[in-house]
């Protein structure tokens, strides 16, 4: 019964399709609001719509009156006064840090924010009742301008902290002994002839996550455990914060993240949706379900990005950078969300990216104001940091007539150089900027490409081409908990994984993270397939929950494969460790002779050997096992990574601009990333389609806009326009492997490169395809109107842009006047 | 997103809906495919306290040719209205700016009659119909009227069709042999049109012998742009007469002002759009 796997199909780099898709495509998925245990009552947040106003009463007696309804409850009816939303990260000592509440207590901090909950026998019910809570609001002013917010006598968002500025965090090489002194460097540069010093600002727009499944959680309080539901990447997280926050014993506590339809970061919180489902469920003694709608999630999901970027950078005529200044306003919105303020700090460590930067100063004022909180959102800091380089990198070209490529090619870390300490202090480990940018532009054909745009240029077409570059690296892999510690982040960055091999020789395999649409069952099994030598469809992946998988710090910042992966690598090395001993044992050999290959343990230099399976089934029975040894080959790992992994690759845009429409148009799109080994480059590739995707939309289309109240007028998906499959081409993306040296998987993360390298490729493009018109900046998204007034100032020609604070009135939903429903509507 | 409660109708005939509306009164609200009125309900903009589905008339489904016109059933949907053979053959423009409106979901659910009914400005078939010169069939309870496309759009979401009727019919005359190019320009693929441009020509020996234009979102209704027409005929369809021609687009329209497109933008798309899609149809 010796079970061999073969030895030349190793599982690692196959492109397998993944084994979880069958369930969830044909529907046999199981979502948290599809949980609904016998007896769950349903909840209706009635949530303020204003942004900034003082609650003066809640008239509650018509909606608890309302058919099927169980209770209406304010934050005092829940006895919540005190409760506060965490905040893991306070990046600076004295960090404002206002609390958050569950519902608001007397003031109402942004449109959307929850004032009271109805909780009815069925979700119709509660939203029918919802409607027949009167809420007065004494309105106040706005803050939705950071500068604005900063400035003297500005409205203030919590007047109890006196200001608006949450925390100003600093970097400065020179001062961390890491490089020179940025200051310096720029008081050089002007004064030497030699030098040029170019200043930009940029807008890094807010955007929503729009994770396919809305935010929803049920609570179960009937058992002796309390069970928590929750669509969210974070179901440890979640159980400690639960603790923290409500103080519940965490041995009463048990989370389920059941099937997790996407994140994006976007469930990377703890939600007073949650906090409150929870109590309820508490007073109530039924089970509790709350499930959002997608109007609410756009309106109070966390947003992402948001943040004004003043980059000085300074250089050598010769094109040597010599220095690099970042200063941000990020705003937070109303509150801290759990890492919010670190979003900004992530990108500390980014904006000199792959270059050689030998003085370099960074600064993030975090800012408050009367809007959606902010957080983690697909790259977390680092999109923009990489936008902001990627970026300026362009300007120097263009200020020095240098071609951009070459540019950077100047400036970056060769790859004789690795490992190579940045500016920052941070060691990559690896990489082959030279590699991955000669196979780009050999797919791009960028030679020819650019003798096109110089035809175009030359005859003055009507569309335009430009060519858009951005060789961006990024540190992923959150995180070596050393260095979290050493910038104040609530947890650390360890990765837990157990390996239980069964009786009849199929493998459980625990993770502590929490796949939400990675793949990680298929990429998970691949792994344990080709360490144990056991066929992929024997191995289960199990995970989040916390009864099964009790340690866990989750899924985010790529480091489910570089921290996860590596972990599960580590308990599978134990196992084997433990199958030697018996197998030395039941073969009568000396442990040093046994080997251990594709699943067998064979005496060095004999035919004798046993399969890992027998192995199992010899512990399962103890009947027969060394001295000293528990029969049982089940073994833990905890993984703390001692660096990041630093992926990178160099990404080309080829951008079509009508220059008589502002039409923008991405003919082709070409990407070589390098991540190291690739466990299953279908997922992969899956990952990079997707994070460009991403990164392109916040190039080209998305945009959360507030008007002048603060009220979100890009809240359905009729005004956030998110692209679809008709809206993107094909893309060209190619995998080149420098293999890690900081894992021994020699794997990098690749779930936000997409992400983060696309969207100032996308950007540059645009700029090139009209930078000879004499244009100088496009604001993002690149709208065809926001190219065509471009194109027009840059003619001398005024255009008269109308403010426009209200929806269209002819542009679908956002255009239905609920005060004149009129007309037919068929 | 649940919709607050409403009662719920499916006559069988016309008959039985006219009946279902004026006992509804004020509070009544058609569903046709449901597209434009069912997101409204579930957001809780509108809140009707009865819904006459017109789903179960079979005949309101129904595209037949009538002499020298080709009469399309309110209810037929987007999908078929742009697959009809009659529909390709005599009023290729309908079924060019058809197959624009949304995505496939949408066109097969929503319908030709329910979109113009709702009358969106944005919406792409009015500018088609107007520019058409198509005719509605409106019945009420004391039998059915017939109202030209000039007088059916009034204003925002506002139509000929009056309190107590229902729109069954739309009638296009043939357009045989005619050039025609919907030009529609919009934000994301599927998105609703920022300005777009309906053109239909007739030409004779190269030049243009009958043109009708009619343009998307450059107004409160579906507007017909006749002084492009007017300079349009009798040019040949060259680029730089048809440009000249183009500039009297914006004659008589009101562009609105949103997040996507300003006034002054809209109107330069007009021109812009106009040329190109006089041009593209006249190939």
């Amino acid at each position: 019964m010796t079970a061999t796997a073969d030895t030349t199909a190793l599982e690692f780099g196959k492109a397998r399709v993944r084994k979880e898709d069958a369930r969830l495509i044909t529907g046999r998925s199981r979502y948290t609001d599809a949980i609904t245990p016998p007896g769950t009552l349903h909840v209706a947040v009635v949530r303020s719509p204003l942004a900034h106003a003082r609650i003066t009463s809640i008239d509650t007696t018509e909606a608890k009156r309302a058919p099927g309804v169980h209770g209406v409850y304010t934050v005092s009816d829940l006895g919540a006064d005190e409760v506060g939303m965490p905040c893991a990260w306070p990046i600076t000592p004295d960090q404002k840090a206002p609390q958050r509440p569950v519902l608001a207590k007397d003031t109402v901090h942004f449109a959307g924010e929850g004032v009271a909950v109805v909780v009815a026998r069925s979700a119709a019910e509660a939203k029918d009742a919802a409607e027949l809570v009167e809420v007065d609001y004494d309105p106040l002013d706005p803050v939705l301008d950071m500068e604005a917010a900063l400035g003297e006598g500005a409205t203030l968002v919590h007047p109890d902290l006196g200001t608006n500025e949450s925390a100003t965090w600093v970097f400065d090489s020179g001062e961390a002994g890491t490089g020179g002194s940025v200051a310096d460097a720029i008081a050089a540069a002007e004064a030497d002839p030699d030098q040029v010093v170019v200043r930009r600002r940029f807008r890094q727009q807010r955007l929503v996550p729009a994770f396919m499944e809305p935010r929803s959680c049920v609570v179960d309080p009937t058992g002796e455990q309390m069970v928590i539901y929750s669509a969210t990447q974070v179901p440890h997280i979640l159980r400690t914060m639960t603790t923290v926050t409500l103080g519940i014993p965490e041995s009463k506590l048990r989370v389920i993240a059941p099937d997790v339809g996407g994140g994006f970061g976007g469930k990377i919180g703890v939600l007073p949706e949650e906090m409150m489902t929870v109590l309820l469920a508490q007073k109530l003694g039924r089970p509790v379900k709350w499930t959002e709608t997608r109007s609410e999630s756009m309106l109070t999901a966390h947003h992402g990005r948001d943040q004004i970027q003043d980059l000085t950078i300074t250089a050598k005529k010769d094109g040597t950078i010599t220095g690099l200044d970042v200063r941000l306003l990020a705003d937070m919105g109303a509150y801290l969300g759990l890492v919010g303020p670190g979003v900004p700090v992530l990108g500390a460590f980014m904006f000199n990216a792959i270059y050689k930067v030998p003085a370099y100063r960074f600064q993030t004022t975090n800012v408050f104001t009367t809007k959606t909180l902010t957080d983690a959102y697909r790259g977390a800091g680092r999109p923009e940091a990489t936008f902001g380089i990627e970026r300026i990198i362009d300007e120097l070209a263009v200020e020095l007539g240098r071609e951009p490529l070459e540019l950077r090619e100047q400036n970056w870390i060769k790859h004789e150089e690795f490992p190579f300490t940045t500016v920052c202090g941070l060691t990559y480990d690896s990489g082959n900027y030279e590699q991955a940018t000669a196979r780009a532009k050999e797919l791009f054909d960028y030679d020819a490409l650019r003798r096109e745009q110089a035809e175009r240029r030359e005859r003055g077409d009507q569309v335009q081409l430009g060519i858009g570059i951005s060789t961006f690296t990024e540190m992923c892999g959150l995180a070596p908990s050393r260095v979290l510690g050493s910038l104040a982040y609530g947890a650390g960055g360890w990765e837990a994984a157990s390996i239980r091999m069964l009786a009849t020789g199929k493998v459980e395999v625990i993770t502590g993270a929490s796949a939400h649409g990675q793949g990680h069952e298929t990429a998970f099994s691949q792994i344990v397939a080709d360490k144990l030598g056991v066929p992929f469809e024997d191995v289960e992946i199990l995970h989040g929950d916390t009864a099964s998988s009790p340690k866990g710090l989750d899924t985010y910042g790529s480091r489910s494969l570089v921290v996860g992966g590596i972990a599960i690598t580590m308990a599978a090395d134990k196992v084997i460790e433990k199958a030697k001993k018996i197998a030395a044992h039941l073969l009568e050999a000396d442990e040093a002779d046994i080997e251990f290959s594709a699943g067998q343990f064979s005496v060095r230099g004999t035919d004798k050997g046993k399969a890992i399976q027998e192995i199992a089934f010899a512990a399962f029975m103890a009947h027969d096992y060394p001295e000293g040894m528990e029969p049982s080959l089940d073994s833990d790992a905890v993984y703390d990574p001692e660096n990041f992994s630093f992926p990178h690759g160099t990404h080309l845009a080829a951008m079509e601009v009508d220059t008589e429409t502002g039409r923008v148009n991405l003919r082709h799109y070409v990407c070589v990333d390098d991540i190291g080994n690739v466990v299953n480059p279908l997922i992969a590739e899956g990952q990079v389609h997707g994070g460009l995707a991403q990164g392109i939309a916040q190039a080209l289309f998305e945009e959360a806009n507030y008007d002048d109240q603060g009220t979100l007028v890009s809240g359905t998906f009729v005004d956030y326009t998110l692209p679809s499959a008709a809206d993107l081409p094909s893309f060209t993306t190619e995998i080149v492997s420098t293999p890690a040296t900081s894992n021994p998987l020699g794997v990098k993360g690749v779930g936000e490169a997409g992400t983060i390298a696309s969207t100032p490729a996308i950007v540059n493009g645009v700029l090139d395809a009209v930078r000879h018109l004499g244009v100088a900046d496009i604001q993002m998204p690149t709208t065809s109107q926001r190219v065509w007034r471009a194109i027009q100032e840059a003619k001398g020609r005024s255009t008269q842009e109308t403010p426009v604070d209200t929806h269209s009135p002819g542009a679908g939903l956002g255009s239905i006047d609920p005060n004149n429903p009129q007309g037919e509507v068929q | 997103m649940i919709p607050a409660k409403f009662d719920y109708v499916r006559p069988s005939t016309v008959e039985e809906a006219v009946s279902a509306l004026q006992q509804g009164g004020d509070d009544a609200k058609i569903i046709a495919g449901g597209q434009s009125l069912l997101p409204v309900l579930r957001l809780r903009l509108a809140a009707p306290s009865v819904v006459i589905d017109l789903g179960g008339i079979p005949e309101l489904r129904r595209i037949a040719e009538d002499g020298d016109r080709i009469a399309i059933g309110a209810m037929a949907p987007h999908h078929d209205v742009m697959r009809d053979d009659l529909v390709k053959e005599h009023v290729t423009l309908l079924s060019q700016a058809t197959a624009t409106v949304a995505d496939p979901q949408v066109r097969h659910r929503g319908t030709l009659g329910g979109a113009l009914a709702h009358a969106d400005p944005a919406g792409d078939l009015g500018a088609v119909a107007l520019a058409l010169e198509a005719e509605f069939v409106i019945a009420g309870s004391s039998g059915t009227r017939t109202v030209p496309a000039a007088e059916f759009f009034v204003d925002y979401f506002t139509t000929a069709i009056g309190e107590g009727e229902i729109l069954t019919q739309v009638r296009f005359p043939k357009y045989t042999g005619w050039s025609t190019h919907y030009e529609k320009f919009n934000r994301t693929a599927q998105a609703w049109s920022m300005v777009a441009v309906a053109a239909a020509l007739r030409v004779e020996g190269g030049s243009i012998a009958e043109a009708r234009i009619g343009l998307t979102n450059m107004g409160t209704t579906p507007i017909r742009a006749t002084g492009v027409e007017q300079a349009l005929v009798g040019q040949p369809a060259t680029a730089d007469s048809v440009r000249a021609a183009a500039e009297h687009a914006t004659e008589g329209t009101a562009a609105p002002s949103d997040a996507d497109a300003a006034a002054d933008y809209r109107e330069h798309l007009a021109k812009v759009l106009t040329g190109r899609a006089v041009l593209a149809a006249a190939g």
